[in-house]
């Protein structure tokens, strides 16, 4: 008798840590968005978002520096990681077997774990040290190569859905191989392909480690692509760093903007996947 | 006109064709640059080679560059524990110490919180409103950038284990490994925690059913039928969350307090491999420095690369018995 209750306390006792626990894990969320916002808002305007960052000690200024940076090295790693991302999950999802297609596999597995500041790296030495400049550029193409992995294998996973009859039609109607796949197939898989490509640009907006050394922080406003570029996460960065208190609130301001743009892009790659589903 | 239509037709046999010899095919049959198929066929298959000649562009990159302090140093980088800029002597023996610290405390602190996600999503209330509630969160608690997540440890945590320090009589740094520990905790839970959900909703309904039948209680079913059975997936989500942990960059090196020298308690400063990369490359002149930094760059790719493949090779295990 004593023993059947013992279990049934144990099993109670044991629900409850569960359940504590499970919900104590996600205090950080609430907490990090509590402060963001509580320490963010106050600080955003139009003139937050549109003017230049002061000298030290003036109060005021704002990021547009960072934000037309973050949109110029988004728009590289996208014309570079997009095509090239796009055609190589074409690639694997029409050849499911085989020995490159495995080897592809692997390789964008690896690419997919490289840890984001090796990137930096490589990006350093392959861009910045040959044109001896920080670029937008080389930023953009280190954030590139951590899109690509993101791209292939949503756009593999979808595009292996599509259903071999589409294309037989297509081919059936004399249609040529790549009409078929860019007319047909890859149409049909468009939400899946496109939710990839969000997600990608979700993942590297936030992105700094990349940054330190390639994109390298601008105090001031620059177009040219061939010219260090500010950035969002890199503001955060050396303005948390520093020991002004008005910069400080410029950073709040700063996370505040930057991790807003990035929930939406990740709950829009959601309701994207719920919305436009891939069926046949 | 009459082009065009040729063309279709000699693709669906060249397509027909592949069909038959998957896996063999001759792409080449064609002259690669005359017809748009011929192209298209030699665009993809080049995409998809580029994925093979960055992967290798990367690792050869990482070797050359760090080859002067490979010769200089050998083995030696590993175990030695000086990191000196002025007399030109590195050894990243303290960087090893800082990341292997904080990255399983890190998946220690973690475990309780992602096992419990995991239990909690998976078994106790798989599909009503709360737990769809929760599960975004978590979702989101993985988009967060990881340089507002540092930002935020900064500013509220680095006072918070400052006082806990303060009452424990140790030396009050606020920042140093164990804040930083707690960060990529927090950091990791998403991890483990998705994929433990997904493994344990995959524990047939029969085994809980038969374990029911005999009067099993709940938390009796999960330890002796429902823990067994997805023990392996667990572990690999684990691996995997590891392999974040190490090589997290900004989060760290925000609050882990950048100090070069073997760590005494996990209150002390450090600096991780990664931290110490973000902070000292680009102050780093001469060779020998660089290339140090690069090498200590190349192991954080190696060690982060072998749990990886280690972590996914148990995942496809798993799938495949499932």
């Amino acid at each position: 008798m004593d023993r059947f209750r013992f279990r049934l306390y144990k099993d109670r006792l044991f629900k409850t840590a569960v359940i504590l626990f499970s919900f104590s894990s996600v205090l950080p969320l609430l907490l990090i968005l509590f402060y963001i916002f509580k320490n963010g808002v106050a600080v955003i305007n139009w003139q937050f978002l549109t003017s230049l960052p002061r000298p030290m000690g003036e109060i005021g200024g704002g990021i547009s520096n960072a934000i037309v940076g973050t949109g110029m090295l988004l728009a590289v790693s996208c014309l570079l990681a997009i095509p090239l991302g796009v055609s190589a999950g074409i690639y694997l999802a029409e050849h499911k077997t085989g020995r490159l297609s495995y080897l592809v596999r692997l390789c964008v597995e690896i690419l997919q774990g490289i840890p984001s500041i090796v990137i930096g790296i490589i990006a350093y030495v392959w861009i910045v040290l040959p044109l001896r400049t920080f670029s937008a550029v080389s930023g953009g193409i280190a954030l590139a190569i951590m899109m690509l992995p993101v791209i292939v294998r949503s756009a593999e996973e979808t595009l292996k859905l599509i259903p071999d009859s589409l294309k037989e039609a297509a081919l059936a109607l004399g249609v040529p191989y790549y009409k078929t796949i860019l007319k047909v197939v890859l149409p049909a898989g468009l939400s899946g392909v496109v939710t990839g490509i969000i997600l990608s640009i979700a993942r590297v907006a936030g992105e700094t480690a990349p940054l330190l050394f390639t994109a390298f922080g601008n105090p001031f406003m620059n177009f040219n692509l061939l010219k260090p570029v500010n950035s969002m996460p890199l503001l955060v960065f050396n303005y948390a760093a520093s020991p002004y208190p008005e910069w400080h609130t410029l950073a709040w301001g700063t996370s505040l903007v930057l991790g807003v743009f990035v929930l939406l892009l990740n709950m829009f790659a959601k309701v994207l996947t719920k919305k436009w589903k891939v069926q046949f | 006109m009459e082009t065009e239509s040729n063309t279709g037709a000699i693709s669906v046999i060249e397509f027909l064709d592949a069909v038959k010899n998957s896996g063999k095919t001759k792409r080449w049959q064609l002259d690669p640059f005359t017809t748009p198929e011929s192209i298209f066929r030699a665009l993809l298959y080049g995409s998809a080679f580029c994925m093979v000649l960055l992967l290798a562009g990367i690792l050869l990159t990482l070797i050359i560059e760090s080859f002067p302090a490979i010769k200089a140093f050998g083995l030696k980088f590993l175990f030695s524990k000086t990191w000196d800029p002025v007399t030109e002597e590195f050894g990243a023996l303290p960087f090893l110490i800082g990341t292997l610290i904080t990255s399983f405390l890190a998946l220690a602190i973690s475990i309780p919180f992602s096992l419990s996600l995991s239990l909690y999503l998976g078994e106790y209330a798989a599909e009503d409103f709360l737990s769809s509630l929760l599960r975004s969160a978590v979702e989101l608690l993985a988009g967060v950038p990881s340089v507002i997540y540092g930002f935020w440890g900064l500013f509220i945590l680095v006072p918070v284990v400052r006082f806990i320090e303060i009452k424990l009589g140790v030396t009050p740094y606020g920042v140093g490994m164990l804040t930083s520990s707690l960060i990529l905790a927090i950091m990791i839970i998403p991890y483990s925690a998705s994929l433990g959900r997904e493994v344990i909703r995959l524990v047939p309904i029969e085994l809980k059913e038969a374990a029911y039948s005999l009067g099993a209680t709940r938390f009796e079913v999960i330890r002796r039928v429902i823990l067994p059975y997805v023990v392996s997936g667990i572990t690999a989500g684990n691996i995997l969350a590891l392999g974040r942990a190490i090589g997290e960059t900004m989060a760290v090196t925000m609050v882990i307090g950048n100090s070069n020298f073997i760590p005494r308690s996990i209150f002390a400063p450090a600096n991780t491999m990664a931290s110490v990369i973000a902070n000292e490359f680009t102050e780093a002149t001469g060779t020998l420095y660089l290339s140090s930094l690069v090498e200590i760059g190349l192991l954080l790719f190696v060690v982060t690369m072998v749990i990886n493949i280690l972590g996914k090779q148990i995942i496809k295990k798993m799938s495949v018995q499932v």
